[in-house]
């Protein structure tokens, strides 16, 4: 029960969360513009035009899935340990897992709402523009999952950024490096990596490996279709070969688990 | 029913000891202030009763059982001495919020509301909020349910005094109604008349335990005595007295407890020369400076 009323109270904070609301709203807009724009130029197409709206959504929700993630996530703890309400609310009878799972529930439900809304656009302005008879939604259910959990591994960062700071400075700066190493700075470096090796063992054993370790990485290897262009297009096309599903999905699963396990741990060791 | 027991406590942070052996109790329907300079370990000892700091060595019991169990935090109500609530809420879904953790209906919440004068206000968001309401919203929460122990510090910190008086009467009905309530606090000449016990601590250690005449019996601190004359008499009164002139017409002297009815004997004795006299027995600030500054020397 208690984990239901602090899922209640944060959703309240999350939807006056300026932050949030913008990125929601950047969300919305973008897979709007990107779904009319992704049809627009070929005009009769031999590929389902929902395909290609999901390729070009799935670039998009690669920066803004993790962004929206950590953004919730940050101050989760680290606020209110601040704050002072963290000892209140631990003198109530409620427990440091409860806290952890209600607020990890709420900013899940945000997360969901946040791309159920993208998704639904997508949706709509492709019926709108070819009319639902041979339309496959597959591809977009399957976004819809595993945006939900890339969020959700980025949600436990947040939280175990969180915990281990305790201050909601400090926590803002290093997610938003985190951030930016895994949706930019990682790709860089395998990619940077790639062409020293000259596709050398490096390319064929150990790099689908790593490509694949990255939640964000993983995440777009499961929702683009192997002969759709992309920056990294050799390397994924081997990547995708070599670790398959199996190893895209483990990866975007797990590291959920990880993270929201190493944050209970965190949540737990907090002195007040 | 004993509602906080505390037994021979100690609490060290590595080699610094900031509580050392308290022994307290606090009965049903009980008002206790704790007093004490700053870092005497008035808030340590609060946050052990909690459970949120563990204990060096010694015991407590909240309700007969240990600090931090459920049926322990189900039944205290806490005021911590600073805390600041989400600015994006509104007192009232804090409140409520704070409610439904504690399982009981959110109409009291609201009536809560009323009660420390925030009914107004109760809508607006926490960020808008000036220091003292803000303060009431935390004592709100911490009396929300008739908790069966209340443990209040520093509660009337930033309160206007209308405000404290409307606190204090708070207090009063809690414990009418058998909470028993331990709050720590600096401001003394409001305790005087609106606790049943004073408990000082000095330095971790618990130096006084009792209640206000008690504390001045053990004292025994000169009662100040101030007279007032005609003008024409006040020279020789005071001479014979032993008094200082303080004015034109006042004398002031002071006497110890068991001197009181000999000095007063003897200043009725002077008839119609004496125009007034005023008794004063030690406040508790004087009380306070004795037990908690001048004890210390002996340590
Ligand atoms: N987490 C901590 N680590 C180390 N020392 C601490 C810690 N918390 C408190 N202390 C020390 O314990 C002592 C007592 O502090 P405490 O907060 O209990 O004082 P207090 O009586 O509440 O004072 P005040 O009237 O200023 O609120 C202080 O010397 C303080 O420095
Ligand atoms: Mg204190």
């Amino acid at each position: 029960m208690s984990v239901f009323t602090i899922s209640a109270l944060e959703l309240i904070i999350a939807r006056r969360n300026m932050w949030v609301a913008t990125s929601v709203i950047l969300m919305g807009l973008f897979t709007a513009v990107l779904t009319l724009a992704g049809g627009a130029p070929t005009g009769t197409l031999s590929v389902d035009p929902l395909t290609i709206a999901t390729t070009s959504i799935t670039t998009l929700s690669v920066y803004l899935i993790p962004l929206i993630g950590l953004l919730l996530s940050f101050d989760a703890i680290a606020g209110e340990a601040e704050r002072g309400t963290l000892a209140l609310n631990l003198t109530y009878p409620v427990s440091r897992i409860e806290i952890l799972i209600g607020k990890f529930l709420a900013h899940l439900a945000v997360l969901a709402f946040a791309i159920g809304v993208g998704l639904g656009l997508a949706a709509l302005l492709t019926i709108w523009q070819y009319g639902p008879a041979d339309l496959s939604f597959t591809p977009l259910v399957k976004l819809f999952f595993t945006s939900l959990a890339l969020g959700a591994a980025f949600l436990g960062i947040g939280y175990l950024v969180s915990c281990l700071v305790r201050q909601t400075g400090a926590a803002s700066g290093i997610v938003i490096i985190i951030w930016l190493v895994c949706v930019v700075l990682y790709d860089l470096g395998l990619l940077g990596a790639l062409v020293a090796d000259d596709g050398g063992s490096f390319t064929k054993t150990i790099f689908p490996w790593l490509l694949v370790a990255n939640p964000a990485d993983a995440f777009r290897l499961i929702n683009t279709p192997v002969a759709s262009v992309s920056v990294l297009a050799s390397g994924i096309g081997a990547a995708g070969g070599a670790s398959g599903l199996a190893g895209q999905l483990t990866s975007l699963l797990i590291w959920p688990v990880i993270t929201l396990f190493l944050a209970w741990l965190a949540i737990r060791r907090i002195e007040l | 029913m004993t509602a906080l027991m505390i037994d021979n406590v100690y609490k060290h942070y590595g080699a610094l000891k900031t509580v050392c052996g308290v022994n307290l109790k606090v009965q049903a329907g009980e008002r206790v202030a704790l007093l004490g300079h700053n870092g005497a370990g008035k808030t340590t000892l609060i946050r052990m009763i909690l459970g949120l700091t563990p204990i060096s060595s010694g015991s407590i019991k909240v309700l007969g059982t240990v600090p931090g169990s459920r049926l322990a935090r189900q039944s205290i109500g806490f005021l911590p001495e600073s805390v600041a609530f989400h600015g994006a809420l509104s007192g009232r879904e804090q409140l409520r919020h704070f409610a439904r953790l504690k399982s009981i209906t959110p109409r009291m919440a609201d009536d809560l509301l009323d009660r420390v004068g925030l009914s107004d206000a109760a809508d607006r968001k926490i960020r808008t909020y000036s220091k003292g309401m803000r303060q009431r919203i935390g004592l709100a929460q911490a009396v929300l349910g008739k908790p069966k122990l209340a443990l209040l510090d520093e509660p009337t910190s930033g309160l206007d005094p209308i405000s404290r008086h409307e606190f204090y009467d708070i207090v009063r009905d809690l414990a009418n109604a058998g909470t028993a309530v331990l709050l720590s606090s600096h401001a003394l000449t409001e305790l005087e008349t609106r606790t049943d016990r004073i408990a000082i601590m000095s330095k971790g250690k618990l130096v006084a335990n009792a209640n206000l005449e008690q504390l001045r019996q053990n004292a025994r601190l000169p009662i100040n005595v101030k007279v007032t004359t005609t003008p024409d008499h006040a020279d020789r009164v005071a001479h014979e007295l032993g008094g200082t002139r303080v004015n034109g017409q006042s004398i002031s002297l002071t006497c110890l407890q068991n001197e009181k009815v000999a000095v007063l004997g003897q200043i009725t004795a002077f008839g119609e020369v004496i125009k007034d006299v005023d008794v004063t027995p030690s406040s508790l600030e004087q009380l306070y400076r004795h037990y908690s500054v001048d004890n210390q020397e002996g340590m």
